[in-house]
Parts: structure tokens; sequence; C-alpha cells
């Protein structure tokens, strides 16, 4: 049967054209085995003549700086912060997943695949979660040598938990600090290989253009945060590892620097952007609870191990929580959701919470809340058990919130945290545009409309340490002759005056209001538009006023002082300016996907509240292409136009997601 | 609430610096120092002149970017808690407070709060890594770690890098920075390999770049993650064992 993708029913999309996600034919459990043996290598003596440019040092772009260093390449790492250190994985609490499946509650290879594929809601690709579960077992072994402690056993094994959508025990962990362990831990391999001079690190540069040439990717252009000097690193490939864009709603639970702009950037040159609007809303994050915080901290679901969640069951009812009854208490998830109860996935553990909420459910002084309770778990097991289990999130909790959770329940809410959209990549994890990679929480890989809880520091590992090192070195080995480009060939010069042109472009506005008021009202209509719940009449009003947001910045953000020195503004606006084109892209893909899956619930599409796939028509992945002048540092007109990659499912079962 | 601030302006490292005033009014006392500086921030833009630089990433006290000393204390005046974690209901309505960025001689100072700590990267790269290339690492439990054990290794990986530790101490030592990484990897048992050149190289940068240490242990009293000062132990011990290893 012949794949035809369905009209749009958003206004002024155009249909692309049928991807081929260049996955291996055949079995998907053999297919990373088959491909590997396709690839082609590099001899090591001409390793060095490569120059390889990485965005992002988190734990796929450490990782896979580290890797490249390791096998020769001449590698340029970037990174706008201080410290190689400091990225976002960083802030992984829970654990990593991994298909090692040594214990006897039955887990394997195939259940960590199924475990993905359907927790992404059949929207992802089969044949990378087997990679994805295969290469799990060289990633625990390569974070445990080089330094990462993870916990064990009495006897001296390794220890694992249980995760969100998942009823075996596959969580390897560090305390509440996993995302810590293995982030410091690729950093200091990648550190090693600055020492050993392959890796050439450059902190606080950011990645403001592309540099492409005949269609493919040849460098970048970054602006040195401090000099604020904009120069060319050309390169005979580029690998952006830059995280997610859940920054884009304002709060979220990400860092404040994380950002869209080498994304978007590399996608206005003809990188296509898969599922944009898929953004995974976390259930367990600190409410909001003052009107200038600018994140909202998170508390690891791995807390869902012992802690119950839960409402009063009368609306509105203000008691202390010791002083509400046993019987008097809504455990909403174990009742909804009986199978999985308090480790039901994330998508739909959010959606039951916001529910809840909006109701008139929720807890706390702003009613914008609700409970998750340790202290059951306590009577039961001990404080020091769970102090053991969870020190660092109760600490963290306690500060934040100056309550303790080791006496009262801590209160949560659903909040932006991952975005399973991101750059589309074929199998090889290159992007459209040849010589361009993505890798980690940037590409779309792995999870489809939702990720599992610990799939995200294992699918970023992955990729650094094990997946891209093959794929890189197979398509630089068939450009032996083609040298990077010089500074002064045409293709970096006139990257280079695109994007000074657009510094100063946002200089020269000279209006108003900064650029943070426009990122916070950009955030309030996301979330109010394409949050937890989307509806065709939300999204087209969101695309409406994210144009006139969008036309009110260029006529009047101020953004302060020069564009040498340091100058946190001018960084600033650079990325809102991004993120308010990114964000009608979200809306319009939202609007679009005429169908409810994962963390993309549309209000049309819905059974007693569950999300309603629609298969027979948007089985396919969106990827998406943006045309618009590159040359014009402004509000742009934005003209949309949807690819599909059909999705088939040979290995697993296409259902209808139940964790009841 | 309403604060009067004292803010250190310095336009780049070669010029010196002062201190500048400014209100601020209309706060919560639930916010965080941070917080607290975006909203003066927005208060300038408004007012047509230059943001305060700071910087900042995570804001929940884990990647280490932030770090000012908060009225002549390294993060603030809660001990034990990064700037970002730093409530303003610790002041007094209509209080003033200082704001200055990290100072020692090895951070010098980028432009008003920010400084740059790349020396500790430095120590890092001399020698805080494991010589095991991807893909050649053996399995995690044919080597059986006591669980104690193993947590105990996790108090000194905990560092979060901010530099703190250097900022209070009265010589601008990093022993504490140094001694925890080198401990972290000694307790493991693959990264213990190389244990001898990691000291010597680690303290040999680490020697170059700051003051030396008396342990006077302010770096322990100010330390968001709690390192203990026994990392300052571990190192004097494995220094020792490298130099009697490169003697036999």
């Amino acid at each position: 049967m012949s794949f035809v993708a369905p009209p749009s029913s958003a206004a002024g999309v155009d249909l692309g054209r049928i991807l081929d996600g260049n996955i291996p034919a055949g079995d998907p459990s053999t297919a990373w085995q088959r491909r590997r043996q396709e690839y082609k290598v590099v001899n090591p003596a001409n390793r060095k003549k490569f120059t390889i440019a990485v965005v992002g040092t988190g734990l796929a772009g450490a990782g896979v700086s580290a890797a490249l260093g390791e096998l020769g390449f001449d590698v340029h790492s970037f990174c706008f912060q201080d410290s190689g250190r400091r990225a976002h994985s960083i802030a992984a609490q829970g654990g990593i997943n991994a298909a090692r499946a040594r214990r006897v509650d039955n887990d394997s290879l195939y259940r960590f695949v199924v475990d993905t594929v359907k927790g992404g809601d059949f929207r992802g690709r089969e044949a990378e979660a087997f990679r994805l579960g295969e290469e799990s077992v060289r990633v625990i072994d390569h974070m445990n040598a080089v330094g990462a402690p993870f916990a064990r056993e009495y006897g001296g094994t390794l220890a694992v938990r249980s995760f969100g959508g998942v009823q075996v025990s596959r969580t390897y962990y560090t305390r509440g600090q996993t995302g810590q362990q293995l982030q410091l831990s690729a950093y200091q391999q990648m550190m090693r290989q600055v020492q050993a001079g392959t890796v050439k690190l450059h902190p606080r540069t950011e990645m403001l253009d592309l540099i492409t040439d005949g269609g493919e990717a040849r460098g970048v252009i970054v602006r040195d945060l401090v000099t604020g000097k904009i120069h060319a690193q050309p390169a005979n490939a580029v690998i952006l590892c830059t995280g997610g864009y859940g920054t884009i709603f304002y709060l979220s639970t990400l860092a404040v620097g994380s950002n869209a702009s080498a994304t978007w950037r590399a996608h206005r040159h003809g990188a296509y952007l898969a599922y944009p609007s898929m953004v995974q809303f976390h259930p367990t994050c600190l409410p909001v609870m003052n009107p200038w915080q600018s994140k909202t901290i998170l508390m690891s679901e791995s807390l869902r191990n012992d802690a119950r969640v839960w409402v009063p069951k009368k609306a509105g009812d203000d008691r202390p929580p010791a002083q509400i009854p046993e019987d008097e208490r809504d455990y909403y998830l174990e009742r909804k959701y009986p199978a999985y109860g308090n480790l039901s996935p994330r998508d739909i553990s959010s959606r039951a919470g916001k529910e809840l909420i909006d109701a008139g459910f929720g807890v706390g002084p702003l009613h914008n809340s609700t409970y998750l309770d340790l202290t059951q778990a306590i009577a039961r097991l001990g404080r020091d058990v769970i102090w053991e289990r969870y020190s660092n999130l109760i600490e963290m909790y306690r500060q934040a919130v100056g309550e303790d959770p080791m006496t009262t329940p801590m209160r949560i809410s659903p909040n932006t945290h991952y975005t399973m959209g991101g750059l589309w990549v074929d199998y090889n994890l290159m992007s459209s545009i040849p010589g361009l990679f993505v890798g980690g929480e940037a590409s779309y890989s792995y999870h489809g409309a939702n990720r599992l809880g610990a799939n995200s520091l294992l699918s970023a590992s992955v990729d650094g340490w094990f997946v891209l090192p093959y794929g890189v070195m197979n398509y630089l080995a068939g450009k032996l002759n083609e040298p990077k480009p010089s500074l002064s060939d045409k293709c970096v010069t006139d990257a280079y005056a695109r994007a000074v042109e657009r510094t100063e472009a946002l200089l020269a506005v000279n209006g108003k209001k900064s650029a943070a008021e426009f990122h916070r009202e950009l955030g309030t209509i996301l979330f109010d538009g394409c949050g937890l719940a989307r509806s065709r009449e939300s999204l087209t009003k969101a695309i409406s006023e994210i144009r006139d947001l969008r036309a009110e910045f260029w006529s009047d953000v101020r953004v302060p002082g020069k564009s040498t020195g340091i100058n946190i503004a001018l960084e600033k606006a650079g990325r809102v300016a991004d993120f308010l084109e990114l964000g009608e892209l979200m809306c319009t893909d939202a609007l679009d996907r005429d169908e409810s899956c994962g963390a993309h619930f549309r209000v049309e599409h819905q059974d007693e509240g569950e999300a309603l796939r629609d298969d027979d028509h948007w089985q396919f992945t969106s990827a998406w292409q943006t045309d618009a002048p590159l040359n014009f540092a402004g509000n742009p007109d934005l003209k949309f136009t949807r690819h599909a990659e059909p999705l088939e499912f040979e290995a697993i079962h296409l259902a209808r997601r139940n964790y009841k | 609430m309403k604060l009067t601030l004292q803010i250190w302006r310095q336009e780049n490292t070669a010029t010196s610096g002062h201190y500048e005033t400014f209100e601020v009014d209309q706060l919560d006392s639930g916010m965080s120092i941070l917080e607290m500086l975006d909203r003066l921030n927005e208060q300038l833009i408004h007012a047509g002149k230059e943001s305060v630089q700071f910087e900042s990433d995570c804001r929940e006290s884990i990647c280490g970017c932030c770090g000012l000393t908060v009225n002549g204390r390294p993060h603030g005046p809660q001990p034990h808690v990064t700037t970002c974690m730093q409530r303003l209901r610790m002041f007094t309505d209509g209080s003033t407070v200082r704001i200055e960025p990290l100072r020692s001689a090895s951070f010098p100072v980028l432009r008003d709060l920010i400084v740059d700590r790349s020396p500790l990267d430095r120590i890092i790269a001399a020698g805080g890594h494991v010589a095991v290339p991807a893909g050649t690492a053996p399995d995690p439990e044919a080597m059986l770690i006591d669980h104690t054990h193993v947590e105990r290794a996790l108090d000194f990986a905990a560092c979060i890098g901010c530099g703190a530790c250097v900022a209070a101490c009265p010589n601008g030592a990093a022993a504490l920075f140094t001694g925890a990484k080198v401990t972290h990897l000694s307790m493991l048992p693959v990264p213990s390999v190389e244990r001898k050149n990691r000291a010597e190289h680690m303290v040999a940068t680490m020697e170059e770049n700051f003051g030396p240490c008396s342990q006077y242990g302010e770096c322990a009293n100010v330390c968001p993650q709690e390192v203990p000062l026994t990392a300052i132990a571990s190192l004097q011990k494995e220094r020792l064992k490298s130099f009697f290893a490169a003697r036999i």
C-alpha cells in the first residue's frame, strides 16, 4: 500500500515530499549491526585532516567530541557556558535506562523496545529503539569506567530502580544526580582530549549561523561572548548537540540559557524540523510561586517509586494535608491507571494532574498544584532509606519552597520539560543538509510523541559515544579530497555578513520593551494555545498572536549596550527572536496534526480523556521546512511545507496505549 | 519588599571597578537573588541603561554557573546554598545588600559580576579523567564495589565546580576542588589505575594557578555540595603516593 500524506487543515501549509529515513531494510533488531558493517571508515593517518565542529557540550556533545578526539579527528567544540561541564544534561536527576536485563523480572531488549515505542505512542522509529537498547549496555560499561559512581547493592553489583511507563527495573542511577555524574564524566573525557590536543574547546562561544556550501554543511559562524567578536569556524562536518527548546515557554525545567538558536538557524538553512510541537510536560515540577519566577524546578520522577500522588477528594479543601483523612484523598493516578499507578508515563500523569487542578482540586496557596507524598514511604521504610535515595531532591525542595518533604507532602504541578521534536535526521543521525549531524535532544530521534523517563540520558549518551562517531566517519570517508572552505570563500563571508547584520539589527531597533518581556508573553501564548491540551481554536489564536508579537518585537525591543564585550541582553534578544519564529511553526505543526498522540493532545480527538490516535492518516513523522529569506534581519513572513516520513512497525504490535 | 543594592560594576578586566547603588521594589520574598537581578535589569532597560552583567544557567544549584559574593560571603548569607537558590526572605525589607563577583586573584573579572574560572578547567584537563577509550570498558559487575564506598565516592564526585571554595579561601587555594576530583576517581576501581600520575599532574597545575592551602577550612564552610574537608587530606596522601611511586 503506497503512503499518501493527508492534506493539511492548517492555513497556508504546503505538502512536501515523502522522506526516506534510510533505515536498513529487514529485521529491525539486527538493523544496527548490519548498518555498521556497511559503513566506511577513515584511516587513522587521515583523520586529523578532517575538522569537525561540535556545537554544545552536554552529554551528547561532550561524548561525541571525546569519541572523535580519541579517534584522531580535529575537533572544535563550542558551548555558550563558561565551561564544558555546565550543559543542562547535568540537571537530569533520576537515572539512565539500560536493557542489560540481568535480573529475573523478565526484562529484555525486546521489552525495552516495546516500552520505548509504546511510550512514544507509535510515532518514533522502531529500528532506532532497538539501537538505543542495544547500545545502552556499552553506555553503562563506559560511564562506569570513566568515573560515574553508579549506586550499588550491598553485594556490590549495580542497583536499579523503576521509572514511569515501565513495569520492570532497568534504571541505573547515582542518587538523584545521575545527569550530573554522567555529564561530568563526559566533560572530563572531553578535557582529556583537550589536553591531548585533538579537541579545541571554545567556551563562552555561541553559534549564530551555519556555513553551507553546495548544499552541504561546512562550518559555523560563532560569537565570542566575552569580546563580542563574530568569527567563522570552517569544517568538513558539523554536529549539533544543542539540546531542547522547552525554554520557549519561558517557564520550564530547563536552564535559563537553553535555547533553539542553533537548531533554528540550521532549520532556516533547510534542515527539516520534525514534530516541533511535541513537548513533554513533566508531571512533578515545583509550582509557580511568584510572578518573577524564572523557571520551574523539577523534582525527579524517581520520587514516584516511593511517593504517592494525590489531591483532596473535595474541591477547595484547604486543610493542611496531614489533617485530610485517608478516605478523603484521591490518589488519582492509582485510581485511573491501576496497572502503572504512580509510575504512569509523563504525558498521562501530567494531563491527569492538570485536569484536577483546572477543576478546582488544586492544593497550595494558589491552588495550582497536587501533592507528591513521601510520608507513607517514610513510615514504611524509615527515614534513612528515603534520605539516601532522595537526599539531594529533598534538600532542593527545602531550599526552594521552605518546607520539609520528610514531614509535609511536596507540592507539584506539570510544566515544560523535554522536546521530543527537533531537527529531523535519518537513521545515521544526518539531517536533511548533508554533513550536518544532530545528536541528543536537539534531534527528534527515538522518543516519538512522548519520552519515557531515564531515556534522555540514554539517548544523549548513545548518540554521542556510540552512534555519531560511526555515521560521521562514514560520511567523511567519501570526502578525502574535499577540503573545508577557507575564511575568504564566499560561503563563509556570506554567512559571516548575515550574522553581523542580524546582531546589529537587534541593537538598532531601540524600542521600549526588554527581550525578556517578549519572552514571557510568548510563553503565556504557547502555554495557553499549544500546551498540555490543544484545540483548533487555541492554536489558530496562538498563531495570530505570535505573528503580532514578532512584529512588535522587531519594532519595539530594546537591547541596551553594544555588540562588543559581554552583553547578556543582546544574547537574550537573539534567542527570543528565534523563539518567536519557532513558536509559529510549533503551533502550525500542532494544528496540522489532526489527531492526539502522546504529548500532543488535541481536545477534538479523545476517548474519555485519553489520547485518540489516527493511524490510518497520521502514522508518519512530520518534518517541516520553513521558507523565508535568509539575508533579512527583521520580522519575516514564514512559509511552511510539511514533508512526511511514513512509520512502519514490524516487530512491535501497533496498539492503543493502555496503562490501566 | 524593597532593597537597596550596591552592585560591582567593571567594564572589563583591564579597567578598575566601582560600586553602583540601585533601588529595587515590588520584590517577593520567595524570589531568588538572581531573579532580583533579572528584575533590576528589566528596570534598567526601561530606563535606557545597560544591564548588570551576571551569569547563571540551571538555576537549580547543580550546574555551578552562578556564584556571586553577597554581603561579603561567596554565594550568599545562607551556608551551603548556591546563589541561584538563595531567597530574598533572608533579607530584612528595606535593607542594603552588597553584590560583587567571586573574589580571587585566580578569577579575573571579565565584566561586572562575571569572572573567568577557566583555571579550574585546566586542573581537570591536566588529569581529572580516565584513559579508557570509548567502547573498551570492562563489565561494571566484574568489579564489585561496596555500597557505602560508592556512596562516599559520590560525596566527592558531587562538586559542581562553582569556585566558591577558591573565593572563600584567604590564600585563594583550589585544594578542595582538586582534592574532591582526585579522591572521587581514586575510590573507583577503573579510574584508580592512574591515580599516581593523576595526582601529580593535577596538583602541579593547581599550584601553577592557585594559592597554597593552609587548611583554614573556609572552603568547606561555603561549599554548596558540602564536599568533605577530608578531600584535602586525601590530596596530600595521593600526592605523597605519587612522589614515592616516581622514585621507586
